[in-house]
């Protein structure tokens, strides 16, 4: 059922492969989910690996597993429900899930965080942002009250909050979801951690501050040389920020590649279907191009390829096997570094 | 808020009025007189009775009455209860501390067996104590306080002999504790199933999530973050509870002769005292006023999304 993925076996593609191992590396990841209506296989086998000062972006409808795969490396998955039948998370070379709850609650918050989608509801509605942000300073580094207060401010000064003295008082609903976000970037940052998870870190937030918010992102994370996992469903977003991308669908990476390669010359139907389906304005008036059909259900994934059911190219071979992420070559066989498509007919879709 | 203060005290004004309103008309329309009520089985003369009933000007029509004893209560003059012949002032001042030593003693029950209660069974939802906890409280909620309190009685102070069936001495918390348990055992219920569902609810909110994520120790995030948001609702229903706790401990302290409020209250309305029952009845009225009035300005403290202006 797994495939093991060939390229993450060979030295990172980018480059940046200078200093041995990654900054993490996700290996055959599996996450189950136990219902009432049976397994739901949410990740089937995910590999995928970040850089210091790396943007990995991993790119997916709803329910495609990338917010998953973020919660088991941050450990916060729920667990039952949830189970890691397989699979290893490799930070700096050490399989986190091996390690005790101790000493993942240790690399939580300050050698990896997290940023969420919506940040009204993830920040504490009774403790002010000042209180949010100063925990992470007294928890980890046994910092006064006093002192976390005013790391606290300076925090919100680096993202960006006017007049942040004052409102380090002042409690989540009392700012606009713009500068809510900011509070959770700046939560995330607190501890300078090694990576950071953006799950969707934009969706929340109008078209403006969408671009604002990204840039400040992108900002600090050439600064303190981090690893980020951006996690969204938005292409625009991406294009600016990552370095390379990972597309997934019913919890496998169907296709890799860096990022403006993967716009100019998609070799995956659905990544196809994907681009197509954004709204052009040379375009207007035409009908808008949509993926038909649904996402699979994760308890009855489809046999062969999971993506046979909408893809407009399906043949009988991808109801029966399920493709390998391929090395993606040029025509003539010339390699092209870092990309990869589990689609049998990648060439067709690529070249074709 | 200081207004919002001012506004709340003078809306208790026609509160109270009302309140007391109707309580003095439900004791006129119950059956009976305070006089006959006095004079027991006893043959008695009618002229007599109506020389006394005038006497106390209870020959006068309703709303005289009623306006008669609102001008005595606002000079302090709760009146005389009539089979006693003693000041209702007096009355009160000797049965409330009684009532109030008991209800507290329920209180503290009801806030630490209660909430101590659903935080166990909420931390673990639909585990098998929680499921234990559901059906505990289903029982006590369903079981009138008298059952209860009979069953409690015989069963401590009979059969085993390890407490006094009734109340001889209210500071005595031994004796108390029975009571006090009776008293507190319905509200204990409701707390714990409240406190139960507000952490099983919160356990799943984003926050945390985040909180989780933060790195923070486990205890920090019970302690603090789900603590902090789940006992919103149960403060709440505490502070009201003190209120239902009060009028409660009518049943409980009939059962166990604890002489209080609740037992004063009810034996004036075996003899129809209406005097004795409006002065009882509008002092609980003003604690409830009072009691909810405090626990929605605590709201405002606990709680920062809500402001009063």
């Amino acid at each position: 059922m797994t495939i093991i993925d060939e390229t993450a076996e060979s030295p990172a593609p980018d480059g940046s492969e200078g200093t041995g191992r990654p900054l993490l590396e996700v290996r055959d990841l599996h996450v189950e989910f136990h219902t009432r209506d049976g397994v739901a296989k949410a990740v089937n086998g995910v590999n995928y690996s970040v850089e210091a000062g790396e943007t990995l972006a991993v790119l997916g409808e709803s329910g495609s597993g990338k917010s998953v795969t973020a919660q088991a490396i941050m450990g916060i998955l729920d667990m039952p429900p949830g189970r890691i039948p397989k699979g290893e998370i490799l930070f700096r070379g050490q399989d986190m899930l091996r390690m005790s709850n101790e000493e993942r609650r240790k690399i939580r918050g300050s050698k990896i965080a997290m940023i969420f989608q919506d940040a009204l509801s993830s920040l504490n509605p009774v403790l002010s942002v000042g209180y949010q942000l100063g925990e992470m300073f007294r928890v980890h580094q046994g910092m006064s009250k006093k002192d976390a207060k005013a790391k606290a401010i300076e925090l919100m000064e680096r993202v960006k909050i006017p007049a942040a003295k004052d409102r380090v008082g002042d409690y989540p609903h009392q700012f606009s979801g713009g500068m809510r976000q900011r509070i959770m970037i700046a939560m995330a940052l607190a501890l300078e951690p090694d990576l950071i998870i953006a799950d969707e870190p934009t969706t929340a937030l109008d078209v403006t501050v969408q671009a604002q918010v990204m840039d400040l992102l992108a900002e600090l994370q050439r600064e303190y040389n981090m690893g980020l996992i951006l996690i969204t469903h938005d292409l625009g977003v991406v294009a600016d920020v990552a370095d390379k991308i990972a597309v997934m669908y019913a919890g496998r990476i169907i296709e890799r590649a860096p990022v403006h390669e993967l716009y100019k010359r998609p070799a995956h139907p659905y990544t196809k279907g994907l681009l197509d389906s954004i709204p052009r304005l040379d375009q207007k008036g035409q009908d808008l191009y949509a993926i038909k059909g649904l996402p699979p259900n994760l308890t009855r994934i489809p046999s062969g390829c999971a993506f046979n059911p909408r893809c407009p190219q399906a043949q009988d071979i991808c109801r029966t096997e399920i493709p390998p992420l391929h090395p993606v070559t040029e025509r003539d066989g010339g390699e092209l570094a870092g990309r990869g498509s589990a689609c049998h007919f990648w060439k067709e879709t690529i070249h074709g | 808020m200081g207004r919002y203060v001012a506004r709340r005290l003078l809306q208790m004004i026609p509160v109270f009025i009302g309140s007391t309103l109707i309580i003095f008309c439900m004791m006129y329309a119950l059956p009976g007189d305070p006089v006959r009520a006095m004079m027991g089985d006893q043959a008695y003369d009618p002229t007599v009775v109506a020389g006394i009933k005038k006497e106390l000007g209870l020959d006068q029509p309703l709303l005289q009455q009623y306006a008669n004893y609102m001008m005595g209560l606002f000079q302090g003059d709760f009146g005389t209860q009539i089979a006693s012949q003693r000041p209702i002032a007096d009355i009160i001042l000797d049965a409330f501390p009684v009532t109030l030593r008991l209800t507290l003693f329920a209180f503290t029950f009801v806030a630490l067996v209660g909430i101590g209660l659903g935080v166990v069974a909420g931390l673990r939802p639909d585990t098998v104590r929680d499921r234990g906890l559901l059906t505990l409280t289903l029982f006590l909620v369903s079981m009138p306080s008298f059952v209860l309190g009979f069953l409690l009685q015989y069963l401590f102070a009979f059969k085993w002999q390890v407490t006094t069936p009734t109340v001889t001495d209210s500071t005595n918390f031994s004796q108390l504790m029975l009571p006090a348990i009776v008293l507190a055992s319905l509200s204990l219920a409701y707390v714990a199933r409240l406190t139960r569902t507000s952490i099983a609810e919160n356990l799943r909110s984003d926050y945390m999530r985040t909180a989780v994520a933060k790195g923070l120790p486990r205890r920090r995030v019970i302690g603090v973050h789900l603590m902090r948001n789940s006992l919103i609702p149960v403060v709440t229903f505490l502070g009201i509870e003190i209120g239902n706790l009060m009028t409660g401990a009518i049943v409980t302290e009939g059962i166990f002769n604890v002489r209080g409020v609740g037992l004063e209250i009810y034996e004036a309305l075996i003899r129809r005292e209406g005097a004795t029952v409006v002065g009882i009845a509008s002092l609980m009225v003003l604690i409830y006023l009072a009691a909810s009035l405090i626990v929605d300005l605590l709201y405002a403290v606990l709680d920062p999304r809500i402001r009063y202006a």
